[in-house]
């Protein structure tokens, strides 16, 4: 079989090869496609990992001290007779965050789509340096195992919140964590190699291999949001790579960064962390945007309403995502003549993502509107993040978070932005390109179930999340009887317990139709969405090197339901013999 | 199902609850045309047989329009709230000669230094209570704030009361209390294994009842040290 | 066919963003990230100093300003040398490129040893990373960057060798010029790290 290797100046060749050992073919692969796929299958586990974290963690709030089924099998440092210990809870609520921010919802949007996406729909062969890319899968999953072992150690995994902030997170008499604190920084260490080898080829491999005629200007919303997204980590994870080893340093080699007793500054900490985390947020959520820009138009028939300003509407989102850190300090002890800036900017941000729902909307607009799973799932996206978006503009103002600051408030809002927002879009790139990555199809009547259920259970969950946190529920504490204002909570509470464990079992029911579908779903058509993207002109799913010929682009990604064609999509390489439309 | 706000019992708590309420209406409205608007197209524009789609790049006019609107409504925003903030944090809110009473956190616990009989903190005559902070309502009393160890947050729900306790800074914060009452400190940053548990008991007093609960306090301490 | 042949034979190249040969693109990435960890320790260190002012030592009270001046002057010497090496390799000259590699592989890795006799110096003396805010800045600092340039030893060592057995000609020598930017950032560090830690 012909292979393709890149040459370091881009050019691909063609040469006649043996076949490739298994080892290099589907363990030790520099194949983009193949290190997507490994991306897809760690992050499912993560995923999965990340919810029954969460389902213990609601199981101690649903039911207080109560034991829990399947609790025997913990140790008795983490639930003795079954009940969640606090110390447990609080490491619960840590490496929940931890495990869903890290390794599941920023590896399945960018290890699985910017891998997967951007050589083919740029139309290229592989990224621009595809051993990188290798080690990137591999750094990441040894982060991850790195991360996992914490919960084994002695005094058991990190109990300082997802947000690590010092020094409770630096001084181990005070957390009662010892290995389980170092190990979490050592995660994030390699975890941040993983992500800028990753970034630098996502970013080099957009600006050099774009095919013949795929300007600027053409290429697909997913590709320009995986692009920005890429900048994004590279100027953000190396602060978090400083920072964490910083902080290892004053748990190990007795340095005082951010140990006031030594000088150092515990609001240190948390400007380093949320520099680097507020960006972070909008890696999670830019190439959300992007894949449902590209399933909205696909579903609805119509060019995405405005191409421009959903480019330009992302590049603020990111420029300006580098200037609102500080809204996460609004409490933190800051000068309020600081806070008032940051104030200003986060405001200022929620206008381009409002420009992104109306252009949605528009795209929506006198289209011709499939219900597909992916096509539900992105519109989903859109209700959901509205949502996310709106209650956001709560804590942007600085006196109203003065009381929703660290309660239920916030945790309704990352959670719309975050599953309703992200984890809908992954859900709905999930579908809308299974079929070109396994060759077969997802049934949609399972895919619709799936959806319903998801979207109904969601709301229940974190809806009510709101009124909590407007009657005071504070974050992260694992017993709310304690306090007399909590007092009439414990039955909302219930409820959305047992919501989330319907949640749960909703992500089940997903994998186990996943598998099922990967051995025994409907071989799949070359395009059986009818898009007009480039990877959509491969086989599914396509060959080692992606093209045997380099395509040449013509027009615009978006070309549906042109009023002078019968057929109601066109192929960005397809010949503009027909005619040739609009701007692009 | 308990969803509301909790009494509100102080002056700044009447601000915060008002902007919260504006931003809820504004949202509201947003959320009804996203939603809304979604949920028509999703029926309206429902691909049928004959149907199809039109085709468009979109419009310039549009995007002017939903871009200003939001626009505005964060200016309006951030000129009110930031005037509330000015009220409530700045530097030149507060009040001079307000008693001034130390409240020093630690795992799990709140320790409250109240300025004895002469009322300026320091001076020998102090005198600390752990878990209760007593204080009169209908004047501003000003919190001065600290922590021996780790991170914590002074949150009184009632009084719309918020602010962080970092160890090796001192951080003021006054408020005022429009009603009598008692209340909770509820700590609300994540402090460690006992966070879930560190609370104190606020009793908010009228006038009279102030005076003479402080007098026998202080004049206790002031006997002692004789 | 090969794709090169399609493209040629429709007569449009790929799109060439910034006109960037792509290993060099590729490290000039991959420096913006560098830029942007150096910004935390080096930012964190600006706060915590200012933060601190009263107690912090002068310049030469605690390090040795002069012995790390020299070494400075030996850094910057290493980029000559590879300056040299990568004018070389553009003529075409393969002898003079392995000797001019070879000097910055040596002149580098005694910038590093030169840092390891000081370091051993101030711990003998009681200066080390547990000795308050002085002592963690300056060790994560001068740490960080220590550990970049052995990493940039290392590297041109491997370029070096390359360099012996014929693998640059002056067609293709990329690999020559993407480790000499490496080490010309790793200099300018050096240099921004110089001033603010020993001199100021």
């Amino acid at each position: 079989m012909a292979t393709i290797t890149a040459e370091p100046t881009g050019v691909a060749v063609v040469e006649e090869e043996h076949p490739l050992p298994f080892i290099r073919k589907y363990i030790f692969s520099t194949d983009h496609k193949t290190i997507a796929i490994q991306f897809l299958f760690t992050c499912l586990f993560f995923l999965l990992v990340g919810g029954l974290l969460a389902v213990m963690l609601r199981y101690q709030l649903g039911y207080p001290g109560k034991p829990m089924p399947g609790g025997d099998l913990l140790p008795e440092t983490m639930a003795p007779g079954g009940i969640i210990l606090p110390e447990f809870y609080i490491s619960l609520v840590t490496m929940h965050g931890t495990f869903m921010v890290f390794f599941a919802i920023m590896p399945l949007l960018v290890g699985v789509y910017a891998n997967y996406l951007i050589p083919l729909q740029i139309g290229t062969h592989d990224m621009a340096f595809p051993r990188l890319n290798m080690w990137s899968y591999w750094l990441f999953f040894v982060s991850g195992l790195v991360m996992l072992s914490s919960f084994a150690v002695e005094g058991g995994a990190s109990v300082a919140g997802w947000t690590q902030y010092a020094p409770l997170s630096a001084m181990p008499e005070a957390s009662g964590v010892y290995a389980g604190q170092q190990l979490w920084m050592i995660s994030i260490a390699i975890f941040g190699f993983s992500s800028l080898l990753g970034s630098i080829n996502y970013v080099t491999t957009v600006i050099n291999l774009r095919a013949p005629g795929m300007t600027w200007f053409r290429l697909p919303l997913a590709t320009w949001s995986l692009f920005i997204t890429a900048i994004l980590g590279l100027l953000a994870i190396p602060v978090l790579t400083a920072a964490v080893i910083m902080l290892l340093f004053d748990q190990t080699i007795g340095t005082t960064f951010f140990l006031p007793e030594t000088g150092g500054q515990p609001l240190l900490w948390q400007h380093l962390f949320w520099f680097f985390g507020h960006p972070e947020v909008y890696i999670l959520i830019l190439p959300a945007m992007g894949f449902v820009s590209d399933i909205i138009a696909n579903g609805s028939r119509k060019p995405i309403f405005g191409y421009h300003s959903m480019v330009f509407a992302l590049i603020s989102i990111a420029f300006l995502g580098f200037i609102v850190w500080g809204h996460h300090m609004f409490q933190s002890g800051m000068n309020p003549a600081l806070a008032m800036s940051f104030m200003i900017s986060t405001l200022v941000i929620a206008v381009p993502s409002a420009i992104k729902v109306f252009n949605w909307m528009g795209t929506m607009w006198r289209g011709s509107i499939q219900f597909t799973p992916h096509m539900l799932f992105a519109v989903g996206f859109v209700m959901l993040f509205a949502i996310g978006g709106l209650s956001g503009i709560f804590m942007a103002s600085t006196p109203v978070d003065i009381y929703i600051h660290d309660t239920y408030f916030i945790v309704a809002h990352l959670h719309y932005v975050l599953f309703g927002g992200s984890l809908f879009a992954i859900f709905a790139a999930i579908y809308y390109w299974f079929p070109k990555m396994f060759g077969r199809m997802i049934n949609d009547t399972m895919g619709r179930i799936h959806f319903a259920l998801t979207f109904i259970f969601f709301n229940l969950v974190f809806f009510p999340m709101h009124g909590l946190g407007m009657g005071g529920m504070m974050r992260r504490i694992y017993d709310p009887s304690q306090y007399e204002h909590l007092a009439g909570m414990q039955d909302t509470n219930t409820l959305v317990s047992l919501s989330a464990f319907a949640l749960y079992a909703s992500g089940l029911l997903f994998f186990v139709m996943f598998f099922w579908s990967l051995f025994r779903g409907k071989k799949a058509p070359v395009n059986p969405w009818n898009a007009t993207t480039l990877e959509w002109q491969v086989p599914s799913p396509p060959l080692h090197g992606n093209w045997t010929e380099i395509p040449v682009v013509y027009h615009g990604p978006y070309e549906y339901s042109h009023p002078d064609m019968d057929k109601d999509w066109l192929s960005q390489n397809e010949r503009p013999d027909v005619v040739s439309p609009a701007r692009h | 199902m308990d969803w509301s706000f909790p009494i509100n019992a102080s002056t700044q708590g009447i601000v915060i609850d008002n902007l919260f309420w504006i931003i809820f209406w504004m949202t509201a409205v947003a959320f009804v045309i996203v939603e809304g608007g979604v949920i028509w197209f999703m029926w309206r524009y429902r691909s049928r047989e004959g149907h199809k789609a039109t085709y468009t790049h979109g419009n310039t006019t549009a995007e002017i329009i939903w871009t200003a609107i939001p626009a505005l409504a964060m200016i309006f925003l951030g000129i009110y709230s930031g005037a509330a903030w000015a009220d409530i944090r700045g530097l030149d809110s507060f009040p001079d000669d307000a008693l001034t009473i130390s409240v020093v956190a630690k795992q799990f616990e709140w320790n409250i230094t109240y300025p004895g009989a002469d009322l300026v903190l320091g001076n020998g005559d102090d005198f600390t209570i752990r878990n209760r902070f007593e204080f009169p309502m209908g004047e501003p009393v000003i919190v001065r704030l600290e922590s021996e160890d780790v991170i914590h947050s002074f949150f009184i729900p009632e009084l719309r009361v918020k602010q962080d306790a970092v160890p090796g800074m001192t951080i003021p914060i006054w408020f005022e209390a429009t009603q009598a009452g008692e209340f909770q400190i509820a700590c609300a940053e994540l402090c460690g294994l006992g966070h879930y548990r560190m609370r104190a008991r606020v009793v908010v007093h009228d006038r009279a009842s102030f005076d003479s609960w402080y007098r026998d306090r202080s004049g206790a301490v002031q006997t002692a040290a004789n | 066919m090969t794709s090169h042949a399609a493209t040629m034979e429709r007569g449009r190249s790929p799109e060439r963003g910034l006109g960037v040969p792509t290993n060099k693109l590729g490290m000039w990435i991959f420096l913006t990230s560098e830029v942007m960890f150096f910004t935390g320790i080096i930012g964190s260190y600006i706060i915590l100093r200012f933060g601190a002012s009263d107690s912090w030592a002068a310049p030469g009270e605690v390090l040795n300003v002069t012995v790390t001046a020299v070494n400075t002057f030996i850094l910057i010497c290493s980029s000559v040398t590879m300056v040299k090496a990568f004018a070389a390799i553009e003529n075409g000259d393969e002898k003079m490129l392995r000797i001019w590699l070879l000097a910055t592989a040596i002149i580098g890795a005694s910038f590093v040893g030169i840092q390891l006799f000081e370091y051993s110096e101030l711990i003998h003396h009681g200066f080390l990373p547990s000795s308050g805010l002085y002592g963690s800045t300056f060790y994560s600092m001068t740490g960080f960057h220590g550990f970049h340039v052995t990493v940039g030893v290392l590297c041109i060592l491997w370029v070096t060798l390359k360099a012996f057995r014929g693998g640059y000609t002056q067609e293709n020598h990329q690999g020559v010029e993407v480790i000499g930017l490496y080490w010309h950032f790793v200099d300018l560090v050096w240099i921004i790290l110089f001033t603010i830690v020993y001199l100021i």
